[in-house]
């Protein structure tokens, strides 16, 4: 039940719940929405985060405007972080965060069939299958459960899609990329968020 | 004899500062100056495995963070390396480094067997056909890989700094940022000692004090007289305190407290951090001069009260204490004679290279979430083990890549400070460089 609960807060989440239609429990601490529909909230804020940073910081300064790179070693090379990590650094922050939140537990992570960064393949079977679903299934999610470490959990997977022409560009000229022809509109991957089930 | 023994056990237990009696091993160089202290690491259980952990953290937590940690904790909590951390728990760092058992403890304190990285990366052979044919126990061994600090060894930073001389065009040190920040050093008491210069007549001693010539010519020279540090600053800071004529470690860290930080983060400063006395000469592991065991490290052992004196501070304190062949060849060496020709001003400031241009180099360093400035990093170790960390913030100024890759890895021309050239040749960037090739080529074939 715990576990339950920690699946039921979300303060990114209960941002979104209003305009998913969800119908709130009169008790704010009373259980009232599925894990579902909270990775879907979730997902919803992440991938608009995304996009708008991918659009509105790295094309337009990058592409459009001119003003600055965008890389990977942002640090050495004084540039922009990549949308790719400025998501991991997000997702990093929660789960340091989540950890002194009693109530709060979810991870999420953008993995891709064709990772440039290795490590940022899909290792579990949920994991697999569902990068496959969402690559063949353009605009269905995926949804599981999967027992890791021997904890249960419900896995959404999304798909990532290439929102601007950067996306594209760069992950067909990076030296290390498995995959060398996507276009803007292509699933180059997808967001794997994790909630735990039961106690 | 029984009932003695129980005493003396009793005693040791409850209330002396040196509990060693108990250790159930000796500790590693790193930690062997606070043994005296178990509650520093176990607090004040045994059993709690998360307890330890925080105070790993609490001292080495702030470089085990991106970027300068490439494996930092929160990139294993994500539940789908469970299984990864069934193999290897890289969430904790006693899974690398136990304490206490010296048999089994290889360089930088590791009680792994060195081939951990197959855990997470045994396939890098298809990615990296230069890898293929590599045992696992030379990742970081051979001068490539470092676990945490991967800086200046990762595959864009050495096709980088490929193909650089050996000396580059302009080596010249960072210059060191503290006046022209004052500004944002909040901890500064303005108010109270406001920023200006000071002369004679503003001295606020108490009449019974005696300054004396040298003293008053001393800090006259200094900073602290050019903005505004009088004698009460340091030895009565506060109306209600008392005058002290040799002020501790703490009030320097009023205003030097980043310095104090990272100094205490040091072997030099790491008895302070969990409140012992500061060390002592006979505590070190390396060779020391005998004349004086029980001369202790502190800020002013070093920077000496009034002058400050940095230059000082810079090598001839060094030299005061350290007897290890390294720091005996310094005076032969070629930093040496740059040091010598920026401290006479026939070179340019800079161009001269000090022990404390390697071992407290001047790095740009996050003194709160907001800002940062180059400052001398007062941890001496923060650059050593394993030496690569040197790199990025020392070596790099003034010499080529690869030329200090090899460098660090001689340990012969190490002990003669590098009078000479490297006889030992690291791969890392031929190897990078190969590897950019491949690269491009795919790239060229895509078209």
């Amino acid at each position: 039940m715990k576990y339950l609960r920690k699946t039921m807060i979300g303060v990114s989440a209960v941002t979104c719940l209003g305009a998913l239609g969800t119908t709130f429990a009169d008790d704010v601490n009373t259980p009232s929405i599925t894990p579902k529909t909270m990775a879907d909230a979730l997902h919803l804020v992440m991938d608009s985060d995304r996009a708008i940073y991918t659009k509105k910081i790295v094309n337009r300064l990058v592409k459009k405007e001119k003003v600055i790179k965008a890389s990977e070693h942002f640090e050495d090379d004084k540039a922009l972080v990549l949308p790719a990590q400025m998501f991991r650094f997000g997702s990093e922050l929660v789960a340091k965060r989540a950890e002194k939140l009693d109530d709060v537990n979810f991870t999420y992570s953008l993995q891709s069939l064709w990772p440039i960064n290795k490590q940022n393949a899909p290792v579990t079977e949920v994991e697999k299958k569902g990068l496959q679903f969402v690559a063949e299934n353009k605009g269905k999610n995926f949804y599981a459960t999967e027992t890791l470490g021997g904890k249960k959990y419900f896995t959404g997977v999304y798909a990532d899609t290439a929102v601007s022409p950067v996306c594209a560009s760069c992950h067909n000229a990076h030296k290390d990329t498995p995959k060398a022809d996507f276009k803007i509109g292509d699933v180059m991957g997808g967001v794997v968020i994790r909630i735990p089930l039961g106690s | 004899m029984s009932l003695g023994l129980i005493g003396w056990l009793s005693y040791s237990l409850f209330e002396s500062e040196d509990k060693t009696v108990f250790m159930p091993g000796p500790l590693t160089g790193g930690h062997h100056q606070i043994g005296v202290a178990c509650e520093a690491c176990h607090v004040d259980g045994f059993a709690d495995t998360n307890v330890i952990q925080k105070a790993c953290e609490d001292c080495h937590g702030e470089d085990r963070k991106k970027p300068f940690d490439s494996h930092p904790v929160n990139k294993f909590t994500d539940p789908r390396n469970a299984d990864k951390l069934e193999n290897i728990n890289a969430t904790l760092c006693v899974t690398c480094h136990t304490e206490h058992k010296p048999d089994m403890t290889a360089d930088n304190g590791l009680t792994q067997p060195g081939d951990f990285c197959i855990h997470c990366h045994e396939g890098v052979g298809e990615d990296r056909p230069s890898h293929k044919e590599m045992e696992f126990n030379t990742c970081n061994s051979s001068g490539c890989h470092n676990y945490h600090n991967n800086r200046s060894l990762y595959t864009d930073f050495l096709v980088k700094h490929a193909d650089e001389p050996k000396l580059l065009e302009k080596p010249v040190l960072p210059t060191r940022e503290y006046a022209s920040l004052l500004d944002e050093v909040v901890e500064y008491p303005r108010q109270q000692y406001p920023i200006k210069q000071l002369s004679s007549s503003d001295i606020d001693a108490p009449s019974e004090v005696v300054v004396s010539d040298e003293i008053h010519k001393d800090w006259l020279q200094t900073a602290h007289a050019s903005s505004g540090v009088n004698c009460t600053a340091c030895h009565q800071p506060t109306k209600e305190s008392v005058w002290q004529d040799k002020p501790s470690h703490e009030v320097c860290q009023t205003c030097h407290g980043v310095e104090a930080s990272r100094f205490k983060r040091g072997k030099h400063g790491m008895k302070l951090a969990v409140d012992l006395q500061p060390m002592q000469l006979s505590e070190a592991l390396l060779p020391m001069k005998e004349n004086s065991p029980h001369r202790q490290v502190n800020c002013i052992s070093c920077h000496g009260a009034h002058k400050f004196d940095v230059q000082k501070a810079a090598v001839s304190a060094c030299l005061e204490c350290h007897d290890d062949k390294h720091s005996l060849a310094y005076k032969q060496s070629p930093h040496s004679d740059a040091w010598d020709k920026e401290i006479s001003g026939s070179a340019p400031v800079g161009s001269g290279v000090s022990c404390a241009s390697c071992h407290m180099p001047r790095i740009n360093f996050d003194v709160s979430e907001w800002s940062s400035r180059i400052m001398v990093d007062h941890n001496q170790n923060a650059t050593l083990a394993p030496n690569e960390k040197m790199i990025r913030p020392a070596c790099i100024h003034c010499h080529g890549l690869e030329f200090t890759i090899d460098s660090l890895a001689d340990k012969k021309l190490i002990e003669n400070n590098f009078q000479g050239e490297p006889s030992i040749h690291i791969e890392s960037i031929d190897l990078a460089k190969e590897d950019q090739k491949r690269a491009d080529e795919r790239k060229a074939a895509r078209k």
